[in-house]
C-alpha cells in the first residue's frame, strides 16, 4: 500500500459538479505574497507529478526498432503498440483479477472492522479506550515491508510461534499466499482507518443522540441509525484510499517472493511494471503503469459517484 | 450533516463536554452482556495486534541458537544490547547508516514538504486570485494519483540527468504533498479569522510575516498532521528507493532489511539481524507518534469530516 494520506474526500470539490462562477475581472490584491506561497509547491509539483506523468504517456507511445538481431536499438513512435501488447498481455489481467479479488475481500473486512472498532470506542460499552486505541494504532508505525518480514516469519512452518496452526495450514502456498498478504495489509491499517472513522464520530455533537436516547433507543439502534449515516463521508474516505492501495500493492508481494515461490514477478500489477521495466522494457512497462493509473482513478472515482448516489437517496 | 461542516475547534470543545459527561451518561443503561461483548472483542482484536510485535521483541532478546529452541513467545537469555552490538558493527556499521538516511529522508522531507503545501493551501484558502480552483482541482487530482505510478517515469527522468543513484532521487519527490495542499487548504479557512489577517495589515505587518508568526499557529494541528503523514509515507516509501538506488550506503532502512532478507538463505546469520533491525527500525515511529499524539488526531478530525 501506498502513502497513506487521505482524501480526495471533499467531494464537492473533486467532483467537476460545480461549474465555476463566470471569471469577472478580479482585482488581485497581494499577488507578490500569492508568488511566494504558491510558486514553490506549484514548481515542484510541476517537476515531479505532472512531467512524470506526462513522460510515462509519452514513453508509452514509443517502440524499440533494431537492426537485424543484435544491431543497434532505436526508439520510434510506435502509436499505440504498447497498448495493444498491454491488452494482449495474459498474465496481466491476472495480475489485476488478482488484486481485485484481494480487494473485494480485504476491503470490506478491514474497513468493517474498522468501523466496528470505531463505534465501540464511542460506545459508554468500553474501558481503558486510550490504550485500545494505542495498541491497535501500533501496527500503522510498522513500514508495509517490515510488517512484511516479520509476517513472513510468523508464517514460516518451522519459525513461527504458531506451530500448531503453521504446520497444519501453508499460508504460503499458492493457495492462500494471497490471503496471507491480505492479513498483513489489514493488520497494518485497520487502526489507522479505525482513528479516521472515530475522529469524525467525535466530531458529532452529542446532543444529536439525545432524542434518540429519550425515545429509548440503546447503542445500537443509535450507532446504525445516527452515527453511520453521519459519518459517511469519513467511510467512503477510507474506502478510496484502501482502494488505491489495493491496486498499487508492492512492497509486501516482494517480501513474500522471499518465503513464497507461489508469488511470482508478475503476481500483482505493480509487480509487473518493476520486472518489465528491469528487462528492460521501459515502454510496456510505462503503460502498465498509465494503464493502471487509470484504472485506479476510475475506480475511486466512480465509488465515490456510487455511494454519494446512495447516500442522497 | 451540519454537524459535520464544523470548524475543528467547535468539534474539539464538544469532545470536551463529552468527556466531561460521560461518567453518567444519561438514557438506557447499557446491558451487562453488551458490555462484556465489546471488551471481549477488543481484547481478542488486541492479542492480534500486539502479538507479531511482541513475538519480534522477544526474537530481538535471543541469540540465534535460542531462536528456535526455545518458547518463541518467551524470554530466555537476555541478549538484546548483545545482538544489538553486532548488528551496529555488522559490515561497518550499515545499518546505523540506512536509519540516518531514512531519518534524513523523511525529517527533512517531511518538514519542508508541509512548508511548501500549507504555504500553499494557506493562499488557496485565504486568496483570490485567477485559476484558483482551477489548481486547487489539479492538485486534488494529485491525491489520487499513487506514488508507484509516478516512480518509473521518475526513474527514466532522472536518469536522463544522471540523477538516479543520488540522495537527490529519494529526496526530491517526497517534497510534494498534494494531501498537505488539501488538508492545510481546509483548515485553514476554517481557523484563521480573516479578521485576524486584516488586524496584522493594519499592524503593518506584511503578508509574508502574517503568514509566519500568526496563521502558522493557528494552522498548527493540520501542519502536524501533514508532517506526521509525509513522514511515514517518506519512511515507509520502497518502491522509488527499490528502482532509484544501487548504492547501499544511500539506502534507507526499509530497503536494507528488504535487501538483507532476500539474502538470509545464503547467509543464514542475517535473519538475526533482519529481526533485530526490524525491531528497532519501528521505534522512531511509534515515539513520534506517541509524542505528537495530541496535534495529529484534531488535525486527521479535520481532514476526514469535511
Amino acid at each position: 500500500m501506498s502513502a497513506p494520506a487521505l482524501p480526495a474526500a471533499d467531494a464537492r470539490s473533486a467532483a467537476p459538479r460545480s461549474p465555476a462562477p463566470k471569471p469577472r475581472k478580479i482585482k488581485v490584491a497581494h499577488p507578490r505574497a500569492i508568488a511566494v506561497f504558491i510558486v514553490p509547491f506549484a514548481v515542484l509539483f510541476t517537476l515531479f507529478y505532472l512531467i512524470p506523468i506526462g513522460y510515462a504517456i509519452y514513453q508509452s507511445l514509443l517502440v524499440v526498432e533494431r537492426d537485424g538481431t543484435f544491431g543497434k536499438a532505436t526508439q520510434v513512435f510506435g502509436g499505440l503498440t504498447q497498448y495493444i501488447a498491454v491488452f494482449q498481455n495474459g498474465p496481466f489481467w491476472e495480475s489485476i483479477g488478482r488484486v481485485l479479488a484481494f480487494g473485494v475481500v480485504q476491503v470490506p473486512v478491514m474497513l468493517g472492522l474498522a468501523l466496528l472498532f470505531a463505534l465501540l470506542l464511542d460506545s459508554p460499552l468500553l474501558r481503558g479506550k486510550r490504550f485500545f486505541r494505542l495498541a491497535f494504532f501500533v501496527p500503522y508505525a510498522v513500514p508495509g515491508v517490515i510488517a512484511a518480514i516479520m509476517w513472513g516469519f510468523l508464517y514460516s512452518p518451522n519459525l513461527s510461534p504458531f506451530t500448531a496452526l503453521t504446520s497444519n495450514i501453508s499460508f504460503l502456498s499458492a493457495d492462500l499466499v494471497l490471503w496471507a498478504i491480505a492479513n498483513v495489509v489489514t493488520w497494518v491499517y485497520v487502526g489507522y482507518n479505525m482513528l479516521i472513522i472515530y475522529s469524525a464520530l467525535l466530531a458529532i455533537p452529542t446532543e444529536i443522540y439525545e432524542a434518540a436516547r429519550l425515545d429509548g433507543a440503546g447503542q445500537f439502534r443509535i450507532a446504525w441509525s445516527i452515527k453511520i449515516p453521519l459519518i459517511m463521508p469519513a467511510i467512503v474516505l477510507t474506502g478510496i484510499f484502501s482502494i488505491i492501495g489495493t491496486l498499487q500493492l508492492l512492497a509486501e508481494p516482494q517480501v513474500f517472493r522471499t518465503f513464497s515461490s507461489a508469488v511470482t514477478s508478475t503476481f500483482t500489477p505493480n509487480l509487473m511494471v518493476y520486472s518489465t521495466s528491469s528487462i528492460p522494457n521501459v515502454s510496456l512497462a510505462a503503460a502498465f503503469s498509465v494503464v493502471l493509473a487509470l484504472a485506479t482513478f476510475v475506480l475511486s472515482f466512480s465509488f465515490l459517484k456510487f455511494t454519494q448516489r446512495k447516500e442522497g437517496k | 450533516m451540519s454537524a459535520l461542516t464544523e470548524s475543528p475547534a467547535v468539534s474539539r470543545a464538544s469532545k470536551r463536554a463529552r468527556n466531561a459527561a460521560n461518567p453518567a451518561p444519561k438514557g438506557p443503561k447499557e446491558s451487562p452482556l453488551a458490555r462484556v461483548g465489546a471488551m471481549t472483542v477488543m481484547l481478542v482484536f488486541t492479542l492480534y495486534f500486539l502479538i507479531p510485535i511482541w513475538w519480534l521483541f522477544i526474537a530481538g532478546t535471543k541469540s540465534s541458537g535460542q531462536f528456535t529452541s526455545t518458547n518463541p513467545l518467551w524470554f530466555a537469555d537476555f541478549n538484546l544490547f548483545a545482538n544489538i552490538g553486532n548488528l551496529v558493527a555488522y559490515r561497518d556499521g550499515v545499518f546505523l547508516k540506512w536509519m540516518l538516511n531514512s531519518a534524513l529522508y523523511a525529517g527533512a522531507g517531511a518538514l519542508l514538504a508541509t512548508l511548501f503545501a500549507g504555504m500553499a493551501g494557506y493562499a488557496l484558502a485565504k486568496y483570490r486570485f485567477p485559476g484558483r480552483e482551477l489548481l486547487f482541482n489539479i492538485v486534488l487530482g494529485g491525491v489520487l494519483v499513487p506514488a508507484t505510478a509516478l516512480a518509473l517515469p521518475l526513474f527514466l527522468i532522472f536518469s536522463q540527468v544522471s540523477l538516479t543513484n543520488t540522495f537527490w532521487a529519494v529526496f526530491l519527490p517526497s517534497l510534494v504533498s498534494p494531501f498537505g495542499v488539501y488538508l492545510t487548504r481546509i483548515f485553514a479557512a476554517a481557523s484563521v479569522p480573516d479578521e485576524l489577517i486584516e488586524a496584522a495589515r493594519l499592524d503593518g505587518a506584511g503578508e509574508v510575516r502574517t503568514f509566519f508568526t500568526v496563521s502558522v499557529k493557528l494552522m498548527f494541528p493540520a501542519l502536524v498532521t501533514v508532517f506526521l503523514f509525509q513522514f511515514v509515507a517518506i519512511w515507509n516509501n520502497f518502491f522509488l528507493p527499490l528502482i532509484m538506488l544501487r548504492d547501499e550506503t544511500l539506502f534507507p532502512v526499509t530497503l536494507g532489511l528488504y535487501a538483507w532478507n532476500s539474502q538470509v538463505n545464503q547467509i543464514p546469520e542475517l535473519r538475526g539481524y533482519v529481526l533485530i533491525g526490524a525491531l528497532l527500525s519501528i521505534i522512531p515511529l511509534i515515539i513520534l507518534f506517541l509524542l505528537l499524539q495530541r496535534f495529529w488526531r484534531n488535525g486527521l478530525g479535520a481532514g476526514s469530516v469535511k
